[in-house]
Order: C-alpha cells, then structure tokens, then sequence
C-alpha cells in the first residue's frame, strides 16, 4: 500500500521529466523565443528548484515516519508526551522563512526587470502596434504604416514591439506564450507590453482571459520574420481593398461566431485607437492625476496607474 | 403578472439538461414518495427540519454538501468529457453557451454549496462537544444559516429546468456579467444563490465566533482549546471580516444590473477592477477559509492516530493566527496581469510567498507529530497522509504563481486551475473526507467499513494525480482555462489523460457510496459503544455516540491540553456525578424553516422580475423573524429524572468496555443498578 503510494509518485515525476526534458517543442513556456520568455523560464525553473528543498524533506519524512513508527513495530521508539522541540521549531520557522527571503529577491528583481511596461532596450526603433480586443477576434493597428490587421500580427525579429492595448467589450487578456508575458486589454484603458522575438517563426497569440461564448476562438498568429519580409508584408497589407474608417470598424467590432478569419486593412482612420478608449472615458488624458484610468501619454511605464 | 418566467424558459432543446432535471425530479419524488410510505413527514419535521441541535444542524449540512459534490462532480465530468473529445476542429458535445454554464456552476457549487457546507456541518458537530458546550450559542441563527444556504443550494439546481445558469464563470467578473453582456437570467442566479448562501455564511461565522468566545467548559483557556476549534475560531473571523465584502460587491452589480447603474460598467466612469478588487478580497480570504478548518481536522486526526500530543501546538495556533491576517493582504495576486507598476504587484507578490512559511511550519508540525509515535492506519490517516504529501506540491506551484514574471505567463492557465484545485482538494476535501470518516461514529453511533474507504481512498487519489498533474503540463504549454473548444492537437493526449483520472474519482465516489450502504448494513457490527472509537484525545470523545441531546450532562471541568485523554490517564473519564440537574436546552422552531423557503422564493421572483411575489416575500421573511423574536418560550427543562435515566443507558453499555483503560477501573465500580 505505500508501495502503490510510492509508484504513483514516481510515475508523476518521471511524467514531469519526460515532458520537461523531452518534448519542449511543445511545451510552449520552456521553448521561449525572446528575451521576456527567457527570462521567465528561469524564473519558473528557480522556483521549483527553490521549492524542492522543502518538498523533497517533506516527502522523506512523509514516507519515513509513517513506515517507522507504524503502530505494528513495536521496536520503535513511542513518545506519548514529547511535543516540543525549540532546535526543530526553530529549524521549521527559519527554512522556509530563508527560502522565502531568496524567491523575495529573485521575485523583487525579476518583477522589475520583466515589468509589461518598460520598454527593452535595442538599438533598433521599435515596432508600434495597437491591439483591440472585440468580440471575438483581435484587432491590430499598426499606426506607423497606417495598416490594420485582424488575428495576426507579423514583425521584424530582434526589433522590440511596443504594444498598446485596449478593448472595445469586456475584459480579456493579451497572450503569445512563447514571447512571454500577457496582459489585460480592459475598456477606457490602456495598457502597455514589450516583447522581442529572437528567433523567426510563427508563434501562437490567443485570449488568456475567457470573454463569453466566441472565447475559444480568439487566437492569433505572431509572425516575427526578417526586416524585408516584414516590408513586403507591410506591402502585401497596404494591397488590400479593405479600408477601416468608422463604418468598417463598427461592422467588425459586432460579434461573429468562430473564429474570425486573417483580414488586411490597406488604411485606417486616424486615431481610431484613442477614438475607441474615448468612446468609453472621454475626459481620458485630459485629467492628469492616475485616478482617471490612464492617459493616453507614449512615456511607457507612466500611464495606466495602479489604481486600475 | 410572473416577470419574464414564462414556458419557453424551460430548455426542452437540450437533452443533457432535460435529462438532469428528469432525473433528479424523479429522484425527488421517489424520496418524497418514500417518506409519505413510510409517514416519516412528522418524523422528519419534528426530529430534524426544526431541530435547533447542533448535531442535527451539522449532519443536514453535510447531507446538503454531498448532494452538492454530486451535481458540482457531474459538472466536472462533463467538462473533461468536452474536452477530451473537442480537440482540432470538433466542436465536441456541448455548444459554448452550456459550456460556460457547467464551468460556472461547477466552481460556485464547489466552493459556495459544497465545501462551505462540509465544513461548516463538520464544525457544528464536532466544535460544541469540543469546547465542552451543550450547543452552539445562537442556535436558532445556525437553523437560519443552514436554510438560508439551502435556498440558495435550492436556487442553483433550480437554474437547470428554469432559465439558464450563469455563463460568466464562478467569479463573475464584470464587464462580462453586466447587462449589456449578459442579459439573461444565468447571471442573477448566481447573485442571489451567491448572496443567500452569503448572508447563512456570515452568521453562521458571528454564531461560532461567539460560541468559541463565550461557551467554552470551565478550565478551558485558550491555550487548551483543541486545534480544530482554534481554525474554526481564525476561519469564523475570516468569515466575518470577507463576507461583507462579498455582499457589499455582489450588491453593488445588482444595482449595475436592475437599476442601470454604472459602479462596473465599461462607460460613465464604471470601473471593472473595482469589482475585480472587492471579489477577491473576500475570495482570497474565502479559499483560507475553507482550507484552515481542514488544517484543524488533520491536526486532531494526526495527533490522536500517532497516540502522541500533537507537536507544536503553539507554533500550529501562530502559524494560524499569521495565515489568518496574510490572507488579507494578498488578493491583488489574481490579477497581477492588469498592468499595475512593479512595485505594487511585488508588495502582494511577497506578501504571498509569506504565506508560505505558516503552512510550512504546519506541514512540519504534523510530521514531527508522527515522529515517535505509534501510527494506526485507519482511512482518516490515509487521507490525512496523502493530503501532507499532495498538499506540498499544491503549496509550491501557489508559491511559483505569487512571483509576477511567473504569474504574467501562468495566469489563467491550465497550470492555474492545476495549482488550486491540487490545495483545495487535498488541503480542503480530504480534510473534510477525513473529518467525515473521523467523526462519523461520533454523530451516527456506528464507524465506516473500512476496507471500502481505503479503496475509495485509493481512487481518490490516483484519480485526483491522473487528473491534475496533465493540466500543470497543459498550463506550460499554454492552455487557457475555460476552453469549450480547442485547436491545438498536442494537448489532446495530456486531456484524455485528465478524462481518465476523472473517471477514477468517479469510481472513489462508487466506492464511498456502496461504502456508506455496507456499513449501514453491518451498523451492529461497527457500533461503538464507548462513545471513544479511536481512543481520542478531545472532549467529544466523552460523549455517548451519539451524543445525547444535551452532549455532556455535567459540563466537564478542562485542566489540560488534551483534555479526554488527560482525563483517561488520571482514570476520572468516565466518573459518574453524585446527581444530575435539569437541563435547559432550546426549543425546535420552525421559523428558520420558514425564512428559508420565502428566501428561496424571494430568490426566484428577484431572478425573474416578479416584483409582487418578491415584496410579499420579503414582507414574509421580515414578519417570521418579528415573530420569532416575540417568542419567549425558546426553551424546554429535560428533568433530571430524564438526564439519569439516559445517562443509566449508557453507562450500561459502556460499563464493560470503559475497562479497556486499565486506570479506569477503580473508576466504574459503581455500577447501574438495574432496572
């Protein structure tokens, strides 16, 4: 019976392994492909390191004590009254306690370092896309090329992308797993992230945060491609006899069942960003102190305040 | 003239629903079919729907918890079932929109009318004969609790066959559940069940806050109280503290949702992390509260299978003390995504990981309790060990998720539902499984057969790691929680997996019910007779199982920790007094009753836009409690005549066994005379 206790045990760590080891081309979060990811792995395989040097003892005993002072062998020894010791008492506070004070600071630096709102330091300008999540799909403006895509997105690799997000519904959450960190897109505000993809490919975006019926098909496609890809494409866009003005913009922000298919907008109306937070919170930018959701200011890590 | 309630609410279209109403209707009218048979209705009135007992109270609360773990674990079933098979382009058996529903009703079950029942039953039975009380000390406010809970249980089965139930998820966070998003009825039946339920909670938290403060046997200073009634002291504080919380948000949506108003709303300067904020200070608070009380079970139970004191007792009342005020001071870490600055998230992010240091010591504690001691392996023990060994685990991904960079690609991943359901389960389900098991001899008279536990037990926990370990892989992989359907084939496998454990638990659930039936057939054989099946430690082992109305017909006098078995050693356990003396005990009272059914209604009609029925019931909830406060005759005298010839009963029975203490038997020379 601890012998059945013990295989399922270690089939679950040998299941960990070979997943962890083995088959990473899958496993989304240990195959990052830019530097917030990278960064994020560590953090995540530091912890777990951190944690097994209290689960591993906790597990011996767990098996050892058990096994020992079973109530059959006798040979044991029994101590009926023995309920104190200030050395283990000490030792049990004072473990954990040390753990917890080294995680603080690898959590201290790393939630600084890895804030969504600081910009990462290249030498290459970086990339400005306007994300907007509708029902059930995600709108992406690029205001610079003056194009808008809908579910897919596709950027230089090694150039940072500095994304603004809002949304036009209810609140969801803006993810590609592989580039790192998500964040929430929320109506009348903005919020900000940096991601940098290393390495090209085409890497999975979806909807983190569950939005109603159409949730299941929010996914995107993040293409980080060479910078002359990037161009044509850019072109390739600008072909397209779709144009977003006011009246195509209502039209695909209504909700559609499934998932929504890859769309180009050769051009967008002007600001239709700011139009879309105004159109929820029109005093936004207007009143300076952070309680009024988040003004509309390009300086990253100074809008979109706490209070939100 | 009935709101918007008309015919086409019910779903005749849907035939997984239909055939879940049939069923239970069915079932409803062959229990009612039964009782009339039997013409057990005045039975059942008298005996148990308008007790004030606290034992009875308990045991209709766990009844009601374990009615609610079968729904809320169809619910899960259906939900591996859809997305073992709802991979690549299938869009599986459930379309979305029942989807959302089962996952929505499979959380708020799960936490509002399973696990807040089991424990407060557990508490009712046991906490009482803890501190040495006769009962609790509001008892007819726990009759209301218990009631109010039902109605709002009542109300959640009810959203099956009449309109739909929310689609929003169990936290409900708003934009989602406003009006404009989600204008149909689902959503105002989880406020109202959610606000019912809530307000039985917060009484039933001042009611034990009270109790524990006020009832406790003479001797019985804090430093004495059993652990389990120290977590029910810590948890009912939590209670109190968050449960407003909970009311004040969910009130503030209602008036969002029946007024117009605009506290969440996307426009007109609503705020959705506002509410966002409010649901998880209380919902942050609610997990501990549903957790600690479990940490208490496992306390005792570890403490009396090891024979041993428990270790540490002053560090374990600490540790509970220190989860206890952390609790507070973490909720931010649900929504550490929402782009707040750095120095904000790591400030909750720390305060979380801290949490982590009680709970460790505790883990701690209960080994070390092990440790020198002479361990039998009865299947609250096994349920107790696996939880030490599950519970690491569980603890440790929490920690993981409370470092930000972590959270920001972990959060509301597969990985997330992993992590708590591998500490609500362990650290809240088997702690009441085990508490069940531990204390059932005590509230029925008869113990659990035991080889269909441990096999029961070994499902569980099987299931629970086939089930549970796939999702943290799926939660690295990028899974998102709440996913009716999927395009990603490399995920399939690792839910077939999960699919599979599921159908393990289902089989521990077979297994515990042909449990419950073999032992009900063998209740001669497994009687105890000693009211002291598992040689205790605690004051609820003094009593006869099961207990006699009054629990103690002498309040005991507590000189120690420990204070059964301090009593067993210096052999004055079971010392007849010289004389009995009238007991007072409170009156049955069918008002709790009658609140209870015009909640639900004034529920219902709320839900459905029926303003009349809704007033009258109001009007009614508010004339029942007048008249109950009227009423002075609250109490009845059970004669001492009464009390001695009870107390003969069960002298007689116990009068051979008590001798297995050997010191005891200079102690029950006197023996009953016979009658």
């Amino acid at each position: 019976m601890k012998r059945k206790k013990y295989s399922v045990f270690v089939g679950l760590c040998s299941l960990c392994a070979v997943t962890l080891l083995g088959g990473c081309s899958t496993i989304l979060l240990f195959n990052p492909k830019g530097p917030i990811g990278e960064s994020e792995r560590f953090v995540i395989i530091a912890a777990i390191v951190l944690m097994l040097i209290v689960i591993i003892p906790v597990f011996i005993m767990a098996f050892w004590f058990p096994l020992t002072y079973r109530a059959s062998n006798t040979k044991s020894t029994y101590m009926p009254k023995w309920s104190h010791s200030t050395k283990i008492d000490f030792l049990m506070w004072a473990v954990p306690f040390a753990i917890v004070a080294v995680l603080a600071i690898l959590a201290w630096t790393r939630t600084h370092s890895l804030d969504p709102y600081k910009p990462i330091p290249s030498v290459h300008k970086p990339i400005n896309i306007e994300v907007v999540c509708l029902d059930w799909k995600w709108l992406f403006i690029y205001p610079d090329q003056n194009i808008a895509t809908v579910n897919q997105i596709t950027f230089p690799v090694n150039v940072p992308v500095s994304f603004k997000i809002t949304s036009d519904t209810v609140m969801a959450s803006f993810f590609i797993p592989q580039l790192g960190s998500q964040i929430y897109a929320m109506a009348g505000m903005q919020t900000r992230l940096h991601l940098l993809a290393d390495k090209p490919g085409t890497y999975a975006g979806q909807n983190q945060q569950f939005t109603g019926r159409g949730f299941a098909d929010m996914h995107f496609q993040a293409n980080a491609v060479s910078r002359e890809e990037f161009q044509s494409w850019v072109e390739k866009v600008r072909q397209s006899p779709e144009k977003l003005d006011l009246d195509r913009y209502r039209k695909l922000a209504k909700p559609n069942v499934g998932y929504h298919p890859v769309t180009y907008f050769s051009s967008v109306k002007p600001d239709l960003f700011e139009y879309i937070l105004r159109k929820f919170n029109p005093t936004l930018g207007q009143n300076p102190r952070p309680m009024s959701g988040g003004n509309v200011s390009t300086q990253a890590g100074t809008d979109v305040s706490e209070e939100n | 003239m009935f709101g918007k309630l008309s015919l086409s609410a019910i779903p005749y279209d849907n035939p997984i629903t239909m055939g879940a109403v049939g069923g239970a209707v069915v079932l409803g009218l062959v229990i009612l079919g039964l009782i009339t048979y039997y013409r057990k209705w005045t039975y059942l009135y008298k005996e148990w729907l308008t007790s004030l007992d606290h034992k009875k109270i308990g045991i209709m609360y766990i009844i009601l918890a374990l009615v609610m773990l079968l729904r809320g674990f169809a619910d899960a079933i259906l939900m591996r079932s859809q997305q073992a098979v709802a991979a690549g382009g299938s869009l599986g058996f459930l379309p979305p929109d029942h989807f959302d529903q089962i996952f929505s009703a499979h959380g708020s079950i799960m936490i509002v009318f399973m696990a807040m029942p089991f424990m407060v039953g557990l508490m009712n039975v046991v906490v009482p004969q803890q501190i040495g009380a006769r009962d609790v000390a509001f008892p007819f406010m726990n009759s209301l609790s218990l009631w109010l809970t039902t109605a709002a249980a009542l109300l959640v089965m009810v959203s099956l066959g009449f309109g739909e139930f929310s689609k929003a998820g169990w936290s409900g966070y708003a934009p989602l559940t406003e009006q404009q998003y989600s204008p149909g009825v689902g959503v105002d039946y989880w406020i109202w069940a959610f606000q019912i339920a809530g307000i039985g909670s917060t009484m039933t938290g001042i009611n034990f806050l009270v109790t524990v403060l006020k009832m406790r046997a003479p001797g019985m200073k804090p430093m004495r109280l059993p652990l389990f009634v120290w977590t029910t002291f810590f948890t009912m504080l939590l209670v109190v503290w968050a449960f407003p919380v909970l009311t004040v948000d969910l009130a503030l949506l209602t008036l969002d949702r029946y007024l117009g108003m605009h506290f969440f709303t996307n426009t007109l300067g609503g705020n959705m992390m506002m509410y966002v904020n409010l649901f998880w200070t209380w919902g942050h608070p609610e997990v501990y509260i549903l957790i600690l009380p479990a940490f208490g079970i496992f306390s005792e139970i570890v403490a009396t299978f090891s024979g041993k004191r428990l270790f540490g007792y002053t560090s374990m009342v600490y540790a509970t003390s220190v989860i206890t005020i952390l609790s507070f001071s973490v909720w931010l870490h649900h929504f550490f995504t929402m782009g707040a600055s750095p120095n904000v998230n790591i400030f909750f992010g720390i305060a979380t990981m801290l949490i982590a240091v009680p709970t460790g010591v505790k883990i701690f504690n209960w080994l070390f309790t092990m440790y020198r001691g002479r361990i039998r392996f009865t299947t609250p023990m096994y349920w107790t060990l696996a939880f030490i060994v599950t519970f690491a685990v569980g603890g440790s991904s929490g920690v993981m998720m409370s470092i930000p960079p972590a959270d920001y690609v972990l959060h509301n991943s597969l990985f997330l539902i992993a992590h708590f359901h591998n500490v609500l389960i362990p650290g809240s389900l088997f702690g009441f499984f085990a508490g069940f098991y531990y204390w059932f001899p005590k509230a029925i008279g008869f113990r659990l057969n035991e080889d269909w536990g441990k096999r029961a037990f070994w499902c569980w926990l099987i299931g629970f790691y086939l089930a549970f370990a796939p999702l943290y892989v799926l939660g690295f992989m990028g899974m998102p929680r709440r996913m009716a359907h999927y395009a990603n084939p490399t995920w399939h496998p690792y839910l077939l997996i999960a699919a599979f454990g599921a159908a393990v638990i289902l089989l521990g659930i077979v297994f515990q019910g042909i449990q419950l039936l073999v032992s009900i057939k063998e209740r001669r054989a497994l009687r105890d007779p000693t009211g002291d099946p598992w040689d205790g430690r605690t004051l609820e082992w003094m009593t006869s199982s099961p207990p006699a109305v009054y629990n103690f017909p002498k309040i005991p006098i507590v000189d120690e920790l420990d204070a059964f078995m301090d009593m067993k050693e210096k052999g004055v356990a079971y010392r007849r007094p010289d004389q009995y003396n009238d007991i007072e005990m409170p009156k049955n009272s069918p008002h709790g009753l009658i609140i209870g059914a015009l909640a639900f209604v004034f529920g219902f009609a709320m839900i459905w836009y029926v303003w009349w029925l809704a007033i009258l019931a109001a009007l009614g909830m508010l004339s029942t409690v007048i008249a109950r406060s009227m009423d002075d005759d609250i109490h009845y005298i059970i004669p001492a005549a009464e009390v001695e010839r009870i107390e003969n009963e069960r002298y007689r029975e116990l009068g051979p066994i008590a001798k297995r203490h050997p010191t005891d038997e200079q102690t029950i020379p006197e023996r009953v005379p016979e009658m």
